[in-house]
């Protein structure tokens, strides 16, 4: 057996837990089930851990093909799975947190209420095969079923708790955007099978580049890059596509959330950046300047939109869901410089927000269940007793403003260097403001500093929610202690282990390079090694803007904890909080207006 | 957001989303061209592996990955539904009334019932030769199945309906396709391989492990399909409010009594 | 050449999401993003059609003897049609379980979660 052939066992090996969870139904004791889980969502990531392992250099990439359709003449009728270390990194990743999410939910989540033991780690299992063959696959129809599958799995697990109103209400706008997402990016599949005649992401761009232009592509090509990219924007939440986000994220169960925006809204930035280089990037596909400019401008709007509307909210979920939103925006911004170094620094920035994103999801998880509620002003000085979670609430709150060593830090500083002084601000001032308002939540809540503020009814508050323990926790159970406590331990790891970071930049080297993907997949010859770029590291103006965007956090949340909030969200924001009106109708025009808007940046 | 804004915002999208559609249309080969070379290949080794059906060759042969995908979606999506159309604390569940069905209905659907189960299996068992397939065939023998609710009623459909050994065939048929897939990758070359014997072409036996993955296809999607419905029909039929919810049925109810 | 086919398809994508940001009922909502997914299906057929093939079954025609239609764009269309059909019926799940807890299907009285 080749290394290869470890990719399929990937995605296939929580599809078998999944089936054997379901099978064994109602007669599988919850203890068992919850075993089960583990034992394949680990088994899964064992595999891909292998993989990583095995691979005799960076720039390699672990090519199979499903069925053994091997290419003849640079053409095959089948499906290739394609493991370069982006890919197999992120397969690593998803499965961690997978296992992550499980331990968080061990025995102690009233999920999975009776009769149903199960369905949840079957769910979980589904939705982690569904992120790994997504990740996993070099065939452009193949990512849209995967898509497809964490999509539906995932609407499920956000209405989970169905006694809840906003949980259904939530998961049906998720569901229906999303989907009408996918169905735009499969026209746009459509639309590039007709005029290239295949699926492949490295066949397509084959095609794409026999056929050079000059200056603009036509009309097909970019009406087929601008709908391809639109469902998969839908699942980064890039604005205009993001007001779904929020909605779900904001009542999905914990452990859900900390899948949701560890790394589903970070698979949609994957799936961009994964279209672009292999289909795009070449002669004949979409120019450089174009692409730059798109993502550059969608990405500054939703750093910004995001981390105003993060420091407006008073319930944690949701705060924590558009904290989300804006770093998904520096994100955009870091793929949209194009080069390997922007790309190293946005794998690094990635790989540390997982960590820390999903341990304050479990921390504000821990708050729901010890208190029913997850609202700052109505849990003001109430979380006294539990200074662990608060340390790391807090410590979540600096490593998301971008303090070193955080790996967020180093992720946050070198995409900066790479994009130049005017984002850099854009950088500063999200992170700055979506810490701050961590910071000052963690003020309010773990400290009770400041006067109890009063607040204002008119938006979602996140008083009275229900507990997804069985009642009120009066002891906070180890494991979902020590599930965030590992994961802030990850991000950190990310800024401090030097190992790492040569190992993300050869990976960002082999991601970006368009005729190696080529060549490699339809096994063409092998081109000249794409110039080696240095390795990410941290640089003195690197660890001085992390630190300036850390002062900014910690004086923006002493301001707002020093002075009587009274009346939150403020006045001069109350447009944009009209617009995220949890309409459904406003939210597909907006997606209509979204796609008007790609077209126009891209032409 | 206003209503009329909202249409105001429609527009714009609107007209921006049909000029780029529009522009592309022109771009794109004419309608009924000669080119197609995915397709081409396609059918040269579907023919090659003794499939006459090509579109079943291209879904549980070439492209069988694809299809593990999108079975998966339906397990996953049939899941949530049982997950979220599950009976919560504050309802309970009633035995269905039974109904009197007009005595042609009954006859017509008990006549239809056999027939109906009959294709269904056909349609599964000649998927790599006719149109059809698991897919097909698999919604077919589902629907037979409650032909028994129009000629009787729910309790009829219910006693020949254990949801949990459709669930466990849901899950088999799953099982059983990844299992395939797995013994092509021990038995031949990769994942998903066409490992068997292809046969003799336009037989039943024919196209090597087309037929088998067919078959689980088959197993899973009636299982599915029974019971995605059986927990709508359920919703409608069998479960109450139980008092806490507080929604307008509850008082239609009280008005009634 | 026709282009007729794909213009239609474009349609019935732009109809779609007319009905659905203007739906006054979830469940219409969810027919409406079925009608979206339609235009999928006429543009991957119209893609695939070949003017004179027939179906891509040789069960009784001789291979080579006619033209045929592209297969692997029906083998899509069919993947379609499930996918369409399952997130169909999850969402309509949600939508009993919204007029559950809500005790309304009207987009327009949903106000719970804002700002």
């Amino acid at each position: 057996m080749t290394a290869a052939q470890l990719l399929p066992l990937i995605v296939a090996t929580p599809l078998l837990g999944a089936a054997l969870l379901v099978a064994a139904g109602r007669r599988l004791p919850r203890f068992a089930a919850e075993v089960m889980g583990f034992v394949f969502s680990a088994g899964a990531a064992a595999w891909a851990v292998t993989l990583l392992v095995l691979s005799p250099s960076a720039d390699s990439r672990a090519v199979e093909w499903m069925g053994g359709w091997r290419p003849r003449d640079g053409a095959s009728v089948g499906i290739v799975l394609v493991g370069d270390r982006v890919g197999v990194g992120l397969a690593a990743l998803t499965s961690v947190l997978v296992v992550a999410a499980l331990a968080y939910s061990w025995r102690y989540f009233d999920e999975p209420p009776h009769r149903h033991a199960g369905s949840f780690p079957a769910l979980i299992l589904l939705f982690q095969a569904g992120m790994c063959g997504f990740v996993l696959t070099g065939d452009l129809f193949n990512a849209f079923v995967f898509f497809e599958l964490m999509g539906v799995v995932a609407y499920a697990l956000t209405g989970y708790r169905v006694e809840e109103a906003r949980a259904v209400q939530g998961a049906l706008t998720f569901g229906i955007i999303n989907s009408l997402g996918g169905y735009t990016t499969l026209f746009g599949i459509g639309l590039l099978y007709a005029h290239t005649g295949e699926l492949g992401l490295a066949q397509i761009g084959a095609r794409l580049d026999a056929h050079p232009h000059a200056g603009r592509p036509d009309a097909l090509v970019l009406a087929a890059f601008v709908l391809v990219l639109t469902g998969l924007l839908v699942k980064a939440a890039a604005v205009p596509f993001h007001f779904w986000l929020p909605d779900a994220h904001a009542v999905a169960p914990t452990p859900v959330c900390i899948l949701l925006s560890g790394v589903i809204v970070e698979l949609g930035v994957y799936g961009t950046a994964r279209v672009y280089w292999t289909v795009f990037a070449g002669p004949g596909g979409i120019p450089e300047p174009s692409v730059h400019r798109a993502l550059l401008t969608l990405g500054v709007l939703t750093a910004l939109l995001g981390a105003v509307m993060c420091w407006q909210q008073r319930h944690l979920k949701r705060l924590l869901a558009f904290s989300s939103v804006s770093h998904t925006g520096l994100f955009l911004i870091g793929v949209s410089v194009l080069t390997p170094e922007g790309l190293g620094g946005t794998i690094l920035y990635v790989l540390a927000h997982a960590g820390v994103k999903a341990a304050l999801f479990a921390c504000a998880g821990i708050l729901l269940d010890r208190f029913s509620s997850v609202d700052e002003h109505e849990l003001h000085g109430r979380a006294h007793q539990l200074p662990l979670v608060g340390g790391l609430f807090a410590a979540g709150g600096l490593a998301l403003a971008g303090l070193p060593p955080f790996g967020t830090g180093l992720g946050k500083a070198v995409s900066e260097e790479a994009a130049g002084w005017w984002p850099t601000c854009v950088f500063v001032a999200a992170s700055a403001l979506t810490g701050g308002a961590v910071l000052r939540a963690s003020a309010r809540i773990f400290l009770g500093w400041g006067p109890r503020p009063s607040g204002n009814p008119e938006t979602t508050t996140g008083k009275d929610e229900e507990p997804e323990t069985r009642g009120p926790l009066r002891r906070i159970p180890d494991t979902m202690l020590a599930v965030p406590v590992a994961l802030m331990a990850g991000a950190l790891a990310v800024g401090l282990v030097p190992g790492l970071w040569p190992a993300v930049g050869q990976a960002a080297d082999a991601f970006t390079d368009h005729a190696g993907y080529t060549a490699a997949v339809l096994g063409t010859g092998e081109p000249a090694p794409p110039p080696v770029t240095p390795a990410p590291h941290w640089t003195g103006v690197g660890v001085a803007l992390g630190l300036l965007s850390s002062v900014l956090a910690l004086a923006l949340a002493w301001t707002a904890v020093r002075r009587p909030a009274t009346d939150e969200p403020a006045r001069w924001a109350a447009p944009l909080h009209r617009l995220q009106s949890g309409h459904l109708g406003d939210y597909v025009a907006f997606t209509l207006a979204g796609i008007a808007l790609l077209t126009a940046l891209v032409w | 957001m206003s209503r009329k804004a909202r249409l105001w915002l429609l527009a714009v999208g609107g007209i921006g989303v049909a000029v780029l559609l529009a522009c592309a249309a022109f771009d794109l080969p004419g309608f009924g061209g000669t080119w197609h070379p995915y397709g081409e290949r396609a059918v040269r080794s579907a023919l090659s592996r003794h499939t006459a059906n090509v579109i079943s060759s291209v879904n549980f042969d070439q492209r069988a990955f694809d299809t593990l995908g999108e079975e998966s979606i339906l397990f996953g999506a049939v899941l949530g539904t049982v997950v979220l159309l599950r009976e919560t604390r504050d309802e309970h569940s009633e035995p269905p009334e039974t109904a009197q069905v007009d005595p042609p209905v009954r006859r017509y659907a008990l006549i239809a019932l056999p027939v109906t189960l009959l294709i269904g299996l056909y349609v599964i068992a000649h998927g790599q030769l006719s149109p059809g397939g698991g897919f097909q065939g698999g919604v077919i023998v589902a629907t037979a199945l409650h032909l028994l609710y129009v000629a009787i009623d729910y309790k009829a459909l219910e006693r020949i309906r254990p949801a949990a050994a459709y669930a466990f065939a849901d899950a088999a048929g799953e099982a059983a396709y990844v299992l395939l897939g797995t013994a092509g990758l021990l038995a031949g070359s990769a994942f998903l391989a066409n490992f068997l014997p292809y046969g003799t072409f336009n037989t039943l036996s024919s196209g090597g492990t087309v037929p088998l993955l067919n078959a689980a296809i088959g197993v899973e999607v009636a299982g599915a399909v029974v019971v995605l419905l059986a927990r709508f029909l359920d919703q409608a039929l069998e479960i109450e409010d139980g008092g806490a919810g507080g929604t307008g049925r509850q008082d239609e109810e009280a008005n009634r009594s | 050449m026709s282009v007729l086919p794909y213009l239609a398809a474009g349609w019935i994508f732009l109809v779609g999401c007319y009905g659905l940001a203007t739906s006054r009922n979830l469940i219409h909502a969810v027919g409406c993003l079925s009608v979206c997914q339609s235009s999928t299906y006429v543009l991957l057929l119209a893609v695939g059609y070949r003017r004179g093939g027939t179906a891509p079954v040789f069960a009784d025609i001789t291979p080579g003897s006619r033209p045929v239609v592209d297969p692997v764009v029906q083998a899509l269309a069919l993947t379609d049609v499930v996918v369409g059909a399952t997130v169909t019926a999850l969402l309509l799940a949600l939508v009993i379980q919204t007029a559950k807890r809500h005790g309304t299907v009207d987009p327009d009285e949903l106000s719970e979660l804002r700002g």
